[in-house]
């Protein structure tokens, strides 16, 4: 049980790298922060300060109040699960699992029912006697946490851990993290880059873009409020759709570069009249059938049936713009048809042309 | 049920006939002249010979010299092969934490594998020449009244320093790629485990590095015992007085040097048979404790 906290912390490699940029973080006692971003943008950099594994070249960052920059990894109380298990090949589960806790002096006899315990807890009770090479990949995962959960740490730390398994195992595995991470409360941190894996596991979110941190929040705050077009792309899929529009110079209505015209209530704009916009449309807004009217159509060009959903791919009539759709349930459409494209205000998000950062109208 | 059938053909053979014939004729022949050889007794003049069945053995064992031989060589292969391994770990382990991926430095710490043995032995001559050798000066120098010509333990000395020195950068190449296969988030996962990093060397690293060591240990075994040959040959030549002389340099200098045919032969076959047993050994009872 412990709080977390970050401040100011940047790390540069050797060769020069700046991997981690001046971030800044908060996580409180049990929370569950996952951190999402592109390949290369730092996230493990990260995480691994954290770990202690990669030395911090500025900032501090400390748990529970103290200062662990210049502890040692074994001391700070950390356990991590890694994307490739980093399972001890020569020893079987129990001696992996019995490994830390041995080097902590625990007595043997607590050690084994520790163990035992987590394996229960894992079902990985009939695997203790072999070697990791005689397990399938869901099990040496499984056999990680074990690892990690048996040292009762203050600080659980997940690199990519199911990145390796297939869909379905992956899935399922994804429960079986949350749900144990809810039933021993441990403050964690999980970095993917799978936004499912992200939305699903996270108490918060942090995205992360060229080492510094582009958003923090809830899943929900980061859905339905982008800080920038980074964020927003990255959160949701099939991801937003992007639109350059402009702002009527009355203020009245927003207008897609030789596209339609879209109305907006009177006065949301009036500060903005003129202002060059990136808009923003998530594809299951776009062909919600309501009150609105329809702005625009779109010529299908592509269909996708998920069964549940449908994704629409196409243009616009008016200008031509590339719009992804998604709309619910099963529908018969194909390629040369024409749909209706609304876009109610309530669902717009504007960005700044130029910078990329959210307009928010207070 | 049916099982598939080849064709018989010949193209097969003739493919490994050129092993065949290299292993036959470099190999199972000599062996088998020399197990002839050990069974005859020959005349001073090598110009009749006698079938005397196990004396040449018999001589052999219980002679004194090759006693003393078997000894040293046992012992001197233990030294080499220990000293060469310890070395080139510690070399290799310390080499591995500043040379992740760097691979100029490795070249530059390997280049003494590419001496050939006796050129290792002429170079060791030279400096423990005592009238230009440094080292020979260099140890007179600061206290120890060193001459390896007459002094049986300073012999040994030299030739274990030269073939430690010769060997150690094999060892130190296996041991360095060895402990860059081990996965760097083993390691770090082990950092996060055990606090003394002695205690994760002993617990994760050389377990981890034990095929490696293994093999070394065989290859090791068999430089010590046939390879340094050269070395010895080019510095001491088993003096003083035969002190040096291990059971292959001894093979050599009694059939070559001493004309003794028969008993270098009965030698060279129960040198077969020494190592014959070893190797068995230790793939029966090492390699299964160490492939994890
Ligand atoms: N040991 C290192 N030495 C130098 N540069 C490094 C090192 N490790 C990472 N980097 C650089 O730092 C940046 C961040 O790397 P990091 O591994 O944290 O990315 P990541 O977000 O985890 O990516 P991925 O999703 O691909 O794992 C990258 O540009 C990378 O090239
Ligand atoms: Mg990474």
């Amino acid at each position: 049980m412990a709080t977390l906290s970050l401040s100011d912390v940047n790390k540069r490699y050797d060769n020069g790298a700046h991997a981690v940029r001046g971030v800044d973080m908060e996580i409180a006692d049990g929370e569950f922060i996952v951190f999402v971003g592109p390949s290369g943008c730092g996230k493990s950099t990260l995480l691994r300060m954290v770990a202690g594994l990669e030395a911090i070249t500025e900032g501090e960052i400390a748990i529970d109040g103290r200062r662990i920059n210049d502890v040692s990894p074994s001391e700070c109380d950390v356990a991590m699960v890694f994307q490739n298990y980093a399972l001890y090949p020569h020893m079987t589960v129990y001696r992996n699992m019995a490994y830390g806790l041995s080097n902590r002096k625990v007595p043997k006899t607590e050690i084994e029912s520790i163990v035992r315990q987590a394996a229960a807890t894992l079902r990985i009770e009939e695997f203790l006697d072999r070697k990791p090479h005689q397990l399938s990949g869901g099990q040496r995962q499984r056999v990680a946490m074990g690892r990690a959960i048996v040292r009762n740490p203050k600080v659980f730390l997940f690199d990519e851990p199911l990145s390796n398994l297939d869909a379905k195992l992956r899935v399922q595995m994804r429960i079986e993290i949350k749900r144990l991470q809810r039933s021993i409360g441990v403050t964690s941190i999980y970095v993917t880059h799978d936004q499912i894996e992200a939305m699903t596991l996270a108490d918060r979110l942090a995205v992360i873009s060229d080492g510094r941190i582009e958003q923090m929040g809830t899943p929900i705050e980061l859905y339905e409020t982008p800080a920038t077009t980074f964020v927003a792309s990255f959160i949701g899929s099939p991801a937003m759709n992007f639109l350059p529009a402009r702002v009527a110079d009355d203020g009245g209505s927003i207008t897609l570069d030789e596209g339609p015209v879209l109305p907006i209530p009177a006065g949301a704009l009036a500060a903005h009249a003129g202002r060059a916009l990136t808009l923003g449309v998530r594809p299951e807004h776009l062909g919600e059938e309501g009150d609105d009217d329809p702005v625009a159509s779109l010529e299908v060009e592509l269909i996708e049936q998920l069964g549940a959903d449908t994704l629409i791919y196409g243009r616009l009539a008016e200008g031509g713009e590339d719009l992804t759709v998604r709309l619910q349930g099963v529908r018969t459409l194909s390629p040369g048809d024409t749909l209706p494209i609304r876009a109610p205000w309530r669902h717009l998000h504007l960005f700044d042309a130029e910078s990329g950062a959210r307009i928010s109208l207070g | 049920m049916k099982r598939v059938q080849y064709e018989h053909s010949i193209v097969p053979y003739l493919f490994i006939a050129p092993q065949i014939i290299i292993i036959a004729v470099f190999f199972i022949w000599p062996a088998g002249q020399a197990m002839h050889q050990s069974f005859l007794l020959e005349d001073a003049f090598g110009l009749s010979s006698q079938f005397v069945w196990f004396r040449n053995y018999e001589d052999m064992v219980w002679s004194e010299p090759w006693l003393q031989s078997a000894i040293f060589t046992v012992m001197f292969s233990a030294l080499v092969t220990f000293l060469s391994l310890a070395l080139a770990l510690l070399l290799a382990v310390r080499a591995n934490e500043v040379l992740r991926g760097a691979r100029s430095y490795k070249t530059m710490l390997m280049w003494a594998y590419a001496v050939a043995p006796p050129v290792a032995g002429l170079m060791g001559n030279l400096m423990f020449n005592p009238l230009i050798g440094d080292l020979y000066k260099g140890l007179n120098w600061a206290g120890w009244d060193f001459n390896h010509n007459i002094d049986a333990f300073d012999a040994t000395f030299v030739i274990v320093l030269i073939s430690v020195w010769k060997q150690v950068s094999v060892n130190f190449i296996f041991f360095l790629s060895g402990l860059q296969a081990i996965p760097n988030s083993v390691m770090e996962a082990a950092t996060l485990d055990c606090r003394s990093a002695e205690k994760r060397f002993w617990t994760i690293t050389f377990p981890l590095l034990a095929p490696t060591t293994f093999f070394l240990l065989v290859i090791n075994i068999t430089y010590a015992f046939f390879e340094t040959f050269g070395i010895i040959d080019t510095t001491t030549q088993g003096a003083p007085g035969g002190a040096t002389n291990t059971l292959v340099y001894k093979v050599y200098a009694d059939g070559f040097l001493g004309a003794d045919l028969g008993g270098s032969s009965a030698q060279s076959v129960i040198l077969m048979i020494m190592v014959l047993t070893l190797t068995v050994f230790q793939f029966r009872f090492i390699e299964r404790r160490v492939h994890y």
